[in-house]
């Protein structure tokens, strides 16, 4: 069971082939059996998934069910869930357990999910391997060795380890497609705005997106259609009405025009990488479509513009950890000053606190024009890049990550070298884009990621566009060997 | 770019973050690195582009000045390290 899709699941239940509590109770045990070797959950609500199920089970009995009734689901830590600790992946907020939930949460809870539990985390989305969480790194189902990107990790690798159909995520940087990619799932992060943010602890307020990540476009597409939508609770989520996102994945994708930035196949990306991304192109011709070279003239400057937004944002969103209404307090404070300090001092992880500090620097007196102020400005060139791309071509195709994943610890002595593996996602986020990756085979090994950038609010395009690919290949459809002997 | 020890403890200071001195050398080398990587835009010329806050351009959104959240005062205290009397506590502050 735990290798059937959402779609599949959703037809097993309705034809009544099994039943909600039987599938939650397979995963159920998969997960105790099998994660102790992945460390992709931090959290798993057994007690609580398996009510969820059998009232998802009466309501299938009832024909009363909406669109995900009874179908297994986890989510990012970094999603508020009541009466369920949100840590975040940070010390800082080991104990907390909110009092609401998130909007995405509520509305796969409306849509009658069942959620399976927490998922590991960078702390508080900072990374891009998934070594900075607070509860350790989360292993690569591929090779555990390796990591399985971040700071989504451990929603992709439990995907990827088939722990649980899909899941839910966040991307600032590249943080649902980078994992998605290194793990052979396929991961969507929407426009800026088109799911709400509320509930969602805040990294940087104007590049964060929840998104899924799960094992085929078409599954995407079931999750994006209950996570979309407006929110009065969150001012800055787009008031403009969704669509079905399932509704366009077989139209034709004859004629269309599939833009190939040339900055995006040029040094750095590693050659094996490289000659999948241009088979994968080359499968779309054969589809009928037309590729088109573009120029993103401005998107090696994507990295560090990020690293100046997002640190400031961090900075600012991050001040409300300070060891007074809720998470980490030091012990014995001696003063005010020295509760603030001491609490964010041993609160906060090593990444989480550079970012702070550079965040603290860009904004300080003196520097604001020179860094934050010129890097909005880069922004919308950027932006603009984008935007005259998208007069000429539907579509932008490219690699989303510049190899394939590497080893634990490998890059964590160099935070410059880690930031760089999101060169090919970050510019997306700063433009507010949507863009996704899905697997288009293997180099060294290991998955290699596909990212299709879409244009605003293009979702449904990018996802029949996607879904054709997985048609006619099957990619999305290779599993992760399972090494734990206690599986086999 | 380099930087120093000073502006480490001043950048600390301003983010309310303890450094330990064992670790002052480490920080102000990975933000020097990190400063360096950021510094490449200085050489792009950026005049007269407006700085981007939204990458829709969209504007906030007003609402009526109405209260639509349940008052949850005992919940969200029940969160806090320290409180009382439906106050959170910190350090004394005042003498």
């Amino acid at each position: 069971m735990h290798q059937l899709t959402i779609a599949e699941i959703i037809r097993g239940l309705r034809d009544r082939q099994f039943s909600s509590v039987e599938i939650t109770s397979h995963l159920l045990e998969r997960i105790q059996q099998l994660d102790s070797h992945y460390n992709s959950f931090i959290t798993v609500t057994g007690e609580q998934a398996l009510q969820q199920a059998a009232a998802a089970d009466a309501r299938l009995a009832q024909g009363d069910a909406p669109a995900l009734c009874g179908v297994p689901i986890a989510h990012k830590d970094i999603f508020c869930t009541t009466g369920v600790r949100t840590s975040c992946g940070s010390k800082m907020l080991d104990n907390f357990v909110p009092p609401y939930d998130a909007t995405v949460v509520d509305n796969f809870l409306h849509a009658g999910a069942v959620s399976l539990g927490k998922t590991n985390m960078d702390e508080f989305a900072m990374g891009s391997s998934n070594e900075s969480s607070f509860y350790g790194a989360v292993k690569n189902p591929w090779d555990p060795e390796r990591i399985p990107g971040g700071s989504s990790g451990g929603s992709a690798a439990a995907v990827a380890a088939q722990l649980v159909p899909g899941t839910t995520a966040s991307d600032t940087g590249g943080s649902i497609r980078q994992p998605a990619a290194m793990t052979g799932t396929t991961g969507l992060k929407p426009t800026y705005g088109r799911v709400s943010r509320w509930g969602m602890i805040a990294f940087a307020s104007s590049l964060d997106q929840g998104g899924p990540i799960a094992r085929s476009a078409e599954d995407a597409a079931l999750m994006l259609s209950v996570m979309a939508g407006p929110d009065k609770k969150d001012s800055t989520c787009l008031d403009r009405p969704t669509q079905d996102y399932s509704a366009h994945l077989n139209d034709s994708i004859a004629g269309l025009k599939i833009g190939v930035p040339a900055e995006y196949f040029g040094k750095g990306l590693d050659p094996e990488v490289g000659a999948r991304v241009q088979e994968a192109l080359k499968a779309y011709q054969k589809l009928g479509a037309e590729l088109v070279e573009i120029s993103l003239p401005h998107s090696k400057l994507a990295v560090p513009a990020y690293y100046v937004i997002a640190p400031a944002e961090a900075s600012a969103n991050l001040s409300r950890f300070d060891g007074v209404r809720y998470g980490y307090r030091c012990e014995n404070p001696a003063d005010l000053r020295d509760l603030y300090m001491r609490s964010r001092g041993e609160g906060f992880g090593e990444e989480v606190k550079r970012r702070i500090l550079v965040g603290s620097y860009a904004l300080s007196a003196g520097y604001y024009d020179a860094y934050y102020n010129k890097a909005q400005q880069v922004r919308r060139l950027i932006k603009q890049d984008f935007v005259d791309a998208f007069q000429k071509v539907d579509v932008i195709m490219g690699p989303t990550a510049p190899n394939p994943a590497f080893k634990l610890g490998e890059k964590n002595a160099d935070p410059v070298a880690m930031y760089l593996e999101d060169i090919y996602t970050i510019a997306t986020n700063l433009a507010g884009l949507p863009g996704m990756s899905l697997p288009c085979g293997f180099a060294h090994g290991l998955p290699v990621g596909l990212q299709i950038i879409g244009n605003y609010l293009d979702e449904a395009r990018m996802l029949n566009v996607a879904h054709q690919y997985q048609l006619a290949t099957d990619w999305h459809q290779q599993t992760a060997p399972v090494t734990t002997p206690a599986a086999q | 770019m380099a930087v120093d020890a000073q502006t480490v403890e001043k950048l600390a200071e301003l983010a309310r973050i303890a450094i330990s001195e064992e670790t002052i050398d480490e920080v102000s080398r990975s933000l020097g690195d990190v400063l360096q990587l950021v510094d490449q835009l200085q050489a792009v010329n950026t005049e007269g582009v407006e700085p981007m806050a939204h990458p829709l351009d969209e504007v906030q959104v007003l609402r009526k000045d109405e209260v639509t959240e349940p008052n949850q005062r005992e919940a969200f205290l029940a969160l806090a390290p320290q409180s009382e009397a439906g106050l959170y506590l910190v350090p004394k502050v005042i003498d």
